[in-house]
């Protein structure tokens, strides 16, 4: 997994509370066998005015103008900004996936769904929980400036705007050990192999039917 | 020692080890593993050189792809049959215990688990897959997780993970008959919303959650994901223990007896305190049906379709007018004035044997409404299927015009053959009605089994009471 310092990028806006993990990755593309590649299907029932299907090459494919990503003064953009329970529906892992594959590395949002949020930091992306008001704040100067970005700071935990406000937000102490280091799970919790063989040992003895 | 809620117990009994900030190492009893969301796991361990951890722990089954019609002649979607072969490989290489598309026991994965009495209470249950909330039903803490998460029990038998906070739901009361845990469920979703249960583990609890069977409290278990929540739950009684007899994978005997005894204490202490509590009135409840793309856009079969110009919060009133475009409904619309064009009785929320039954007797001796272009039953495993032939269900369905089905997910989200085309309306007993959940350009309208019975029957929404009293 990469690692996650400071990233410095242009943010983009999807002005809809409840986005859905059906609506950020459509279930066709769960087909795949493969982690990688989500990326053009990314929001793909929005984004195209055709339906997808997977293995398909989007390049020809018909862009809708009226959805945010296709507008040329977001392209490059590695931060979204969206409303309330973003992520909602489905554990599938497809969706980060989809999100990091097109090039976002952190969502700034009200508030996230467990699942999704869980899968944002098992990939190396940042959701960034901050309050509505400035959620609405910040919607509301990307509208109006071409270009808007942020800075954010993983390890000061800050989101900085270009004009120096600083909005502090809270992250678990070992998730952004996790990022700032690029650690990968299994390594650290192979670290404590003895004390999961003692755990199992003493369950086998206090529930003997769980290990059958 | 101060009084426990049921998580309070579930989540210490499998505490390996905790960090400072309080992310614990939890050990996991049973994972469960489908097609979709294990592939990429199990490459995973293979790049890395692992093995699994503890392989009488894990159980698969293909249910997300699998056709629902005629198998003999394999899967005609390429992509899909990849995908199942993938999992029967990974399976077999790696000696992890599979129910094959062919297995009579083979079905959709939170329907198999309890069946097999393969989910046990007390038990960590997780799978990749949201809807593994289904199991807490059992007194199992259980929960969906994401592929990266699938490989880490794999090859650990344990995951990261901090506890949530509690909220418990009471439903006090009796229901009315003809409404179901179905509707409990959609009831809580529209009073706390998709989101009012985010961060919290939610216990049901109440005189109508104790006399409701097991396929009920599953079914409600199944949505509390639904309202945000990554597990919800249910203490254990005397309806726990009676359907965990002679389940292939319960334990037998001495065993049993023991297990037993532990099972009894699953439950919240009588003054454990939790972080939030909500409370409704059963007698209270009546059959729902959701209007919109989200499951907490609910009304009653009494009501209308609610008007977006009475909400006063923006983003909302904006998502209620998508919301309407999308269904191609209008705002004021008597609910029972819904015209539908499909019928889905089947997913993991509603395609048990009672589910079945219920529906069966709504619409025997009848037929479906001639607007009705399709009506299906899928059946939840090839073992309810078998039941539910037993019983002669599988006659009245198709006397009445219904497909009778093989198991899975089929159109709870159309990953196979079997979806709605453009604009197509559905009354379905899945728990998802998003965007394009059951095909491009599909509406979903989430009911109980009764309901949607009643709907096929009738050709649009109606009131179960009226109905029956009509005929
Ligand atoms: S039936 Fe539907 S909700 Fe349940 S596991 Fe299958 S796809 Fe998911």
């Amino acid at each position: 997994m990469d690692k996650f310092t400071v990233l410095d990028g242009i943010v983009a806006p999807l002005d809809k509370p409840n986005v859905d993990t059906d609506a950020i990755i459509p279930k066709q593309f769960l087909k795949s066998i493969r982690r990688s590649g989500f990326g053009p299907n990314l929001f793909d029932a929005w984004r195209y005015l055709d339906h997808g299907e997977p293995g398909q090459d989007c390049e020809p494919r018909p862009l809708n103008p009226g959805f945010v990503l296709n507008q040329e003064r977001y392209s490059g953009a590695s931060i979204l900004l969206a409303r309330e329970n973003f992520g909602c529906g489905s554990s599938r892992e497809h969706a980060p996936w989809a999100l990091l594959d097109y090039g976002f590395k952190a969502i700034i949002a009200p508030s996230f769904a467990d699942i999704f949020f869980n899968n944002c930091f098992k990939n190396g992306i940042l959701p960034i929980v901050l309050e509505s008001r400035v959620v609405s704040d910040l919607f509301e100067r990307v509208v109006a400036e071409p270009g808007y970005h942020l800075m954010i700071d993983l390890p000061a935990q800050q989101v900085i705007t270009p004009d120096r406000q600083v909005y502090p937000f809270e992250v678990d102490a070992f998730r952004k050990e996790c990022l700032v280091d690029g650690l990968d799970d299994i390594d650290l919790t192979l670290r404590h192999v003895e004390s999961i063989r003692a755990y199992e040992a003493r369950r086998r003895q206090e529930a003997p039917w769980l290990f059958q | 020692m101060s009084a426990l809620t049921l998580y309070d117990k579930l989540w210490q009994s499998h505490v390996v080890r905790s960090e400072k900030d309080g992310t614990a190492l939890l050990y996991i009893d049973r994972h469960l593993v489908h097609e979709v969301t294990s592939p990429q796991a199990f490459e995973g361990l293979r790049l890395a050189g692992r093995k699994p951890w503890r392989l009488d722990a894990n159980l698969a089954v293909a249910d997300h792809n699998v056709p629902t019609t005629n198998r003999s002649d394999g899967i005609a979607d390429p992509v899909s049959r990849l995908q199942i072969e993938t999992l029967d490989k990974n399976c077999a290489e790696f000696g992890i215990t599979e129910f094959r598309m062919n297995d009579v026991r083979q079905g959709i994965v939170h329907v198999i688990g309890p069946e097999q009495g393969a989910t046990l209470p007390g038990m960590t249950v997780v799978c990749g897959d949201s809807h593994t909330s289904t199991h807490g039903a059992f007194a199992a803490l259980a929960f969906g997780i994401g592929t990266s998460e699938v490989e880490h029990v794999l090859a650990t038998q344990c995951l990261l993970t901090k506890k949530s906070k509690s909220m418990r739901v009471n439903v006090e009361g009796k229901l009315h008959p003809g409404v179901s845990a179905k509707d409990i469920a959609l009831a809580v979703i529209g009073r706390i919303g998709t989101a009012g249960g985010t961060g919290f583990a939610l216990e049901f609890a109440g005189q109508a959650i104790r006399t409701l069977s097991m396929e009920g409290r599953m079914t409600l278990c199944n949505m509390a994901i639904e309202a945000g929540a990554r597990a919800g739950m249910i203490g254990v009684d005397e309806t726990t223990i009676a359907y965990l007899q002679n389940r292939p994978f319960s334990p037998r005997g001495a065993l049993l007896d023991q297990a037993v005894e532990n099972w009894r204490t699953l439950k919240s202490d009588v003054d454990a305190r939790f972080d939030q509590e909500v409370s409704f009135d059963a007698s209270q409840i009546r059959p729902h049906v959701s209007w919109g793309t989200s499951p907490e856009m609910v009304v009653t079969i009494d009501d209308c379709v609610p008007d977006p110009a009475l909400e006063k919060d923006l983003v909302r009133r904006q998502a209620m007018e998508n919301a309407l475009v999308y269904m191609g409904l209008e705002a004021n619309q008597p609910v029972s004035s819904i015209r539908i064009d499909k019928v889905f009785i089947g997913s993991c929320t509603n395609s048990r044997i009672e589910d079945l039954r219920v529906a069966a007797a709504v619409v025997k001796g009848r037929h479906v409404a001639k607007n009705i272009k399709q009506a299906m039953v899928v059946p939840g495993s090839g073992l309810v299927k078998r039941q539910a032939e037993t019983e002669g269900l599988d006659r009245i369905f198709a006397d009445a015009g219904f497909e009778w089905r093989e198991p899975g997910c089929s159109m709870c989200l159309a990953m196979n053959a079997d979806r709605l085309e453009p604009g197509e309306r559905c009354a379905s007993t899945s728990n998802r009605n998003f965007e394009g959940r059951q095909g491009a350009g599909g509406r979903t309208h989430l009911v109980s089994p009764q309901m949607a019975a009643a709907a096929a029957i009738a050709g649009h929404f109606t009131d179960l009471d009226v109905f029956q009293g009509n005929l």
